[in-house]
């Protein structure tokens, strides 16, 4: 009899190397990344990987890529410690370890039929990308289409470029506003909540599936918003953000009320975690 | 092979078989004044004649009649420290030319027999299964250690003050998740061995014990229900949606003033599995580590996400432990995480006593407008 094959460890991380990188805004960075062996990743829209910086550390990041095309696992990161500055820091050839993917989805597949509308805050848009990519690749099985985004001044808009293709396509609406503008910013300033009327005019809320991603603070404003519009809560949803060591429900640190964001999220659907939301310090 | 109770004479009895077969036996030994689950080498290292002293804040170790073996209940260890380390390497990396190489160390787990283990700690690793094989994902080094150690249990003959296992359903008296389990009689006349598996089975077997007699076994339940009774602090029943619903109680203001955030009662808990982990480099920085360690929520860094920690206050971080513990461990794991064992009241340096507070957690909060008065249809 052949002997039982090992249970793969989950806290093992696979390596992986960078077939591109490419400086986004200031201090953020996407790379491209290959399997050194196996298959490439497949991965949902939504969940994340645990990426692992030779000698520095692990941290938690979200797929940034299209799901259509798991040979290009894509990973947006913004430099704001040890670990992220070392990725960031990453240039083609180089080597990651990667454990993943991880957490819940965004339901991006059974919003099929209805009007997808994204609503991201600052880097809350890398999250997302990958549900806005399959929406806009399947873009005739959606009611609608409207991305709302919005960053803290115009040198923070994330994957500007990329958002100035969508803003382009006859079939999607796409709003941006920033907190502070500087001289030559013609768009729209103010925070995200304030650009959801007009993008919301004309919708039928009833037809609406949201998908939000940003700081919990914005977050929470704008599902009032989304409320005061006549969205249900049940039919939005949010990706949450904590601590995270081990991405397996084992070190504890992500818990939130029952819920452990890495295995139980980090996306939920909002009316499941309201009264959680409310709560300070939880 | 028969499954019906036998009477050991001596534990040591026992002892002496597992030591025979090469098992490598942990159980009970006094280390620096309190019970330690150590390794015993030679029958003679079993403890006789102590018993313990726990109140909220202290332990002390005591004498007790010299024929006795089992009168002390559990010391600041728990079995977890075996199960799960307290550090651990997960895995090393190499530097190469082209990157790293990853590896992992040989973890050797000899054949193990934990001698002495009490109800509330069979409970405590039931509940770490369900938590280290949580139907995503599972440790398997915790499984290995596990599935390779044999339980031999102990009834408790003797609560200590800061016992509560009868209201959690945990204990005194262990009905299932041993290899063997004993009850100690009156003082002289032995123990009681009832067998849980067919291991269990076999090596009882290798002993040639006389079957139990009626008395006996009534006996040893007899023992077990005084021990419950002899209890003096009850968790409430409804506790776990009492906390779910009152994250606001003025009580946590309270507790929390007392509280020194020490991580005492997370290190004591025998169920509570939070760590951290720990990446290291040596000078040359072509050798990496990463190391799992405990950790406890009643750290601020515990919540460290950029821009600062979510449980800044003494009160956020001691609401989440207790109602983490007590209720929302119902809806990760179907359980409670509370199995009664007390360590957490005598290991507080300042005496915080969970059952206390849950009572206290269980009035009405002032602060809210009382319930209206039931009105006649």
């Amino acid at each position: 009899m052949a002997a039982p094959l090992p249970t793969p460890d989950p806290m093992l991380p696979r390596r992986y190397r960078v077939t591109r990188a490419k400086g986004e805004i200031a201090g953020t960075a996407t790379v491209e990344l290959a399997p050194i062996d196996g298959a490439p990743m497949t991965f949902s829209p939504g969940q994340f990987n645990m990426l692992y910086a030779f000698g520095v550390g692990e941290i938690p990041v979200s797929i940034s890529g299209d799901p259509a095309r798991p040979g290009q696992l894509t990973h947006t990161t913004r430099d704001v410690g040890l670990v992220s500055k070392a990725i960031v820091g990453l240039k083609e050839g180089d080597m990651l370890g990667i454990r993943g993917p991880f957490g819940s989805a965004w339901p991006i597949e059974a919003a099929a039929g209805r009007h997808a509308l994204f609503i991201a805050g600052g880097l809350g848009l890398a999250p997302l990308r990958p549900a806005i990519y399959h929406v806009l690749n399947n873009r005739a099985d959606y009611a609608g289409l409207t991305l709302v985004y919005g960053a803290r001044s115009p040198d923070e808009l994330l994957y500007a470029e990329e958002i100035s293709t969508w803003k382009s396509r006859l079939d999607t609406e796409v709003e941006v506003t920033v907190d502070h503008a500087r001289p030559g910013w013609t768009g729209r300033v103010g925070v995200v909540t304030t650009a959801l009327p007009h993008a919301l005019a004309g919708t039928d809320p009833a037809t609406i599936e949201a998908f939000i991603c940003g700081p919990e603070i914005m977050m929470r404003f704008t599902l009032q918003a989304l409320e005061a519009a006549g969205v249900s809560s049940d039919h939005c949803w949010v990706s949450m953000e904590r601590n995270m060591k081990c991405a397996l429900g084992f070190c504890g640190h992500c818990q939130f009320g029952g819920d452990f964001i890495c295995k139980d999220g980090p996306v939920f659907r909002h009316d499941t975690v309201a009264a959680r939301l409310g709560l300070k310090e939880l | 092979m028969t499954r019906a109770p036998l009477h050991l004479p001596d534990p040591t009895l026992l002892l002496a078989a597992l030591l025979a077969e090469g098992i490598r036996v942990i159980g009970p030994a006094p280390v620096q004044g309190a019970i330690a689950y150590e390794p015993l080498d030679r029958p003679e290292d079993l403890p006789k004649g102590l018993s313990d002293s726990q109140s909220p804040g202290h332990y002390r170790l005591a004498e007790t009649a010299p024929g006795r073996w089992f009168d002390y209940v559990v010391g600041p260890q728990s079995w977890k420290k075996w199960l799960f380390p307290a550090r651990q390497k997960l895995w090393s990396a190499e530097r190469t030319a082209d990157g790293f190489e990853l590896g992992q160390p040989d973890e050797p787990w000899p054949r193990t027999a934990f001698f002495g283990v009490r109800p509330c700690e069979i409970a405590a690793m039931e509940i770490q299964d369900r938590v280290f094989d949580n139907g995503s994902f599972t440790d398997p080094g915790y499984a290995r250690r596990r599935a390779g150690t044999l339980i031999v249990s102990v009834n408790c003959a003797r609560a200590a003050e800061t016992c509560f296992c009868a209201s959690t359903a945990t204990g005194p008296r262990a009905e299932a998740g041993y290899d063997l389990a004993l009850t100690e009689l009156a003082t002289g006349t032995g123990l009681l061995l009832e067998i849980g598996s067919d291991e269990g089975a076999r090596i009882a077997a290798t002993l040639a014990l006389a079957p139990a007699t009626p008395a006996q076994i009534a006996e040893a339940k007899a023992t077990s229900a005084a021990t419950a009774r002899a209890q003096t602090r009850a968790m409430p029943e409804a506790i776990a949606g009492t906390l779910k619903a009152n994250p606001e109680h003025p009580q946590w203001e309270d507790v929390a003033a007392r509280c020194l955030g020490c991580a005492n009662c997370t290190l004591a808990c025998p169920t509570c599995f939070c760590t951290d982990v720990e990446d290291v480099t040596d000078l040359s920085g072509d050798h990496a580590e990463r190391w799992r360690s405990w950790d406890s929520c009643f750290s601020i860094d515990f919540t460290y996400v950029h821009g600062g920690a979510v449980r800044r206050s003494g009160k956020s971080r001691y609401r989440q432990w207790m109602t983490h513990k007590l209720s929302a461990w119902h809806d990760q794991f179907g359980s409670s995480g509370c199995t009664g064992c007390g360590r957490c009241i005598a290991w507080c340096p300042v005496g915080i006593d969970i059952v206390a507070e849950a009572h206290a957690l269980s009035a009405p909060d002032p602060s809210l407008p009382a319930p209206a008065p039931h009105e006649e249809a």
